[in-house]
């Protein structure tokens, strides 16, 4: 019998390939063990067993015609924002609630044609807003490592899955950290593609220009291998890149020799937990060992990191949220008397309060007056902070940071203080921000608490990034 | 920035303007919040941002032509699937014109 907690994808395909278990037992034993277990973590919203099996008998039919597929007979969970057609989507929203999804987003149909097998929807924060996943309007999920903590947000279900040993494998979304973050707080590895690595098309956005899928897994190479699959332009989204992409799993040597990693002096500030330092210390450290240059650098701008984000993250929220008015999908409110009456009072009913107090914020930003002030100077101070993560990737190939200063958050530790909640994000916005790659790497404890590091790359260079963590990995 | 000082953030004006109704203790509770976010938001006006282009698009082509063809696109069955109220295969909503 195999151990399916610890299973990760690579281990998982040899059993299938050797034929000691079927995609259909694998499935069966995972949706039993969630049905067992999950309820002390919440991680899942929905499970889909009938959809799962019937894609499990086809994998396993599939195999025995010798066919193949990186993925085939793999299942993974998928955070509740990815369009799967025929599965319901509720981006962690009463005004979705019940919504299913009429086709498959990009990322979906080429992990589906891979050989994927989709079994539930992991919790999130609402519209992937929040950092903790207490904003999601159905469960609060908790950390795997120790119940009375956040398993980080916005993908903190798909986290604590993974983290919990509930999904070989699993699929986030980070706008501002959102997969990074929970990845660090769960123990498991979490990967933020470069901006138009991945497609966007059927993600449900919430921030169009820093939105990006990728994988969260147990193993740095589980996380390069769903890469290859997810990764590429696509003609349904026009902000996906044109640029080749590589086969990440083959740059997993182990070899640090001839890359210089840079270590930014303001990301290690007061105000960072002790063995959050000391965590990020030892990889660095490592990475040296192994064959790495390190050398001191210096990114002025990361000061005004949190502003910038903040100011256009909200300001497109507040534009893409503007769908949800009741008229042709979701939740819609009863005894509206115009259709005006009619959007304010669906957005009423239908939000939760994180989401409104950021379509408050973004739509101030956009307002007449304030625009110029705002949103103009926030999309110029962008493009500053770009320039100088381009200038500073001139000088090395990956760079090595916190990713959060603490190593968690109880549960409703941060209620009623969203400022704190924001600045939080200090380390993992600016990746965002610059349209670069990062990966959160499992590197340390603090009691039960589960410590990562960031490992940061230019963009469309996931291959230094993915190299790096697999060789931390490897201590 | 300008130099012009703001007088903050008017939740109630905004909350029309995002067509969202508020109750009255959100929009208190807000009020205080995003005053304290708006103020620390202001921080970028530190910045030296003259001559600086605007960041609209991210890491990407500018523009992305494909030909003008007719293609196969969602049924419409399906795109009424998740409607909240239809009539006649249409959606139903509240009365425009009178």
């Amino acid at each position: 019998m195999f151990d399916i907690k610890n299973l990760d994808i690579t281990g998982a395909l040899v059993l299938l390939d050797s034929g000691e278990i079927t995609s259909v037992g694998l499935t069966q034993a995972l949706i039993d063990l969630i049905k067992a277990e999950d309820s002390k973590y919440n991680a899942y919203l929905t499970l889909d067993e009938e959809y799962a099996l019937a894609q499990a008998a086809g994998a396993d039919a599939k195999r025995a015609a010798g066919e193949t597929g990186k993925l085939l007979g793999i299942p993974v969970a998928i955070k509740d924002v990815l369009n799967v057609e025929g599965q319901v989507c509720t981006c962690g929203s009463k005004i979705l609630e019940g919504y299913v999804s009429p086709y498959d987003a990009t990322a979906i149909a080429k992990l589906r044609a891979a050989g994927a097998i989709f079994l539930g929807r992991t919790n999130m924060d609402e519209f992937a807003m929040g950092s903790t996943t207490e904003n999601s309007a159905f469960q609060v999920t908790k950390n795997p490592c120790n119940t009375d903590y956040v398993p980080g947000g916005s993908s903190g279900g798909s986290a604590a899955a993974v983290g919990a040993g509930l999904a070989i494998a699993a699929l986030g979304t980070d706008t501002g950290g959102s997969i990074r973050q929970p990845a660090c707080f769960c123990g498991c590895v979490g990967l933020k593609p470069s901006y138009g690595r991945v497609s966007r098309f059927g993600l449900t956005a919430y921030c169009s220009s820093f939105d990006q899928a990728g994988p969260m897994t147990k193993t740095v190479k589980d996380a390069a291998l769903l890469l290859e699959v997810m990764a590429g332009v696509d003609e349904y989204d026009a902000s996906s890149a044109p640029v080749d992409v590589p086969e990440y799993t083959k740059h997993l040597t182990g070899d640090l020799t001839g890359m210089t990693i840079g270590i930014p002096k303001e990301y290690f500030i007061d105000g960072i937990d002790p063995e959050v330092s000391r965590t990020v210390k030892a990889a660095i450290d490592k990475c040296a060992e192994l064959g790495a240059e390190i050398k001191d650098i210096s990114l002025p701008l990361t000061d005004y990191a949190i502003a910038t984000y903040y100011i256009i993250a909200t300001a497109e929220a507040s534009t893409n949220l503007a769908r949800f008015d009741g008229v042709r999908y979701g939740a819609r409110a009863e005894g509206a008397t115009d259709p005006i009456d009619l959007y304010k009072k669906t957005k009423a009913a239908g939000f939760g309060e994180e989401v409104k107090r950021r379509i408050i914020l973004g739509t101030y930003v956009l307002s007449s007056g304030y625009y110029d002030a705002y949103y103009g100077s926030a999309q110029k101070a962008r493009t500053l902070i770009m320039q100088e993560f381009d200038k500073a990737f001139e000088d090395c190939d990956a760079m090595i940071t916190p990713i959060s200063p603490v190593p968690g958050y109880k549960i409703g530790e941060n209620e009623n203080d969203p400022l704190k909640m924001y600045l939080g994000d200090i380390f993992t916005v600016t990746a965002n921000l610059a349209g670069i790659c990062g990966l959160s790497v499992p590197y340390g404890k603090k009691d039960d608490l589960s410590i990562g590091v960031q490992i940061l790359g230019p963009a469309f260079k996931e291959e230094n990034i993915l190299k790096i963590g697999d060789a931390l990995e490897r201590k | 920035m300008s130099e012009e000082k703001h007088n903050g953030i008017d939740v109630a004006y905004v909350a029309n303007l995002a067509r969202m109704s508020l109750t009255e203790y959100e929009i208190e509770k807000f009020q205080s919040q995003l005053d304290q976010i708006v103020g620390y938001v202001e921080k970028i006006g530190e910045l030296d941002l003259d001559g600086v282009e605007p960041s609209s698009r991210m890491r990407s082509l500018n523009n992305v032509y494909r030909k003008d063809e007719l293609r196969d696109s969602l049924s419409h069955d399906k795109a009424m699937a998740n409607a909240p109220e239809e009539l006649n295969g249409l959606f139903k909503v509240p009365k425009i014109v009178e």
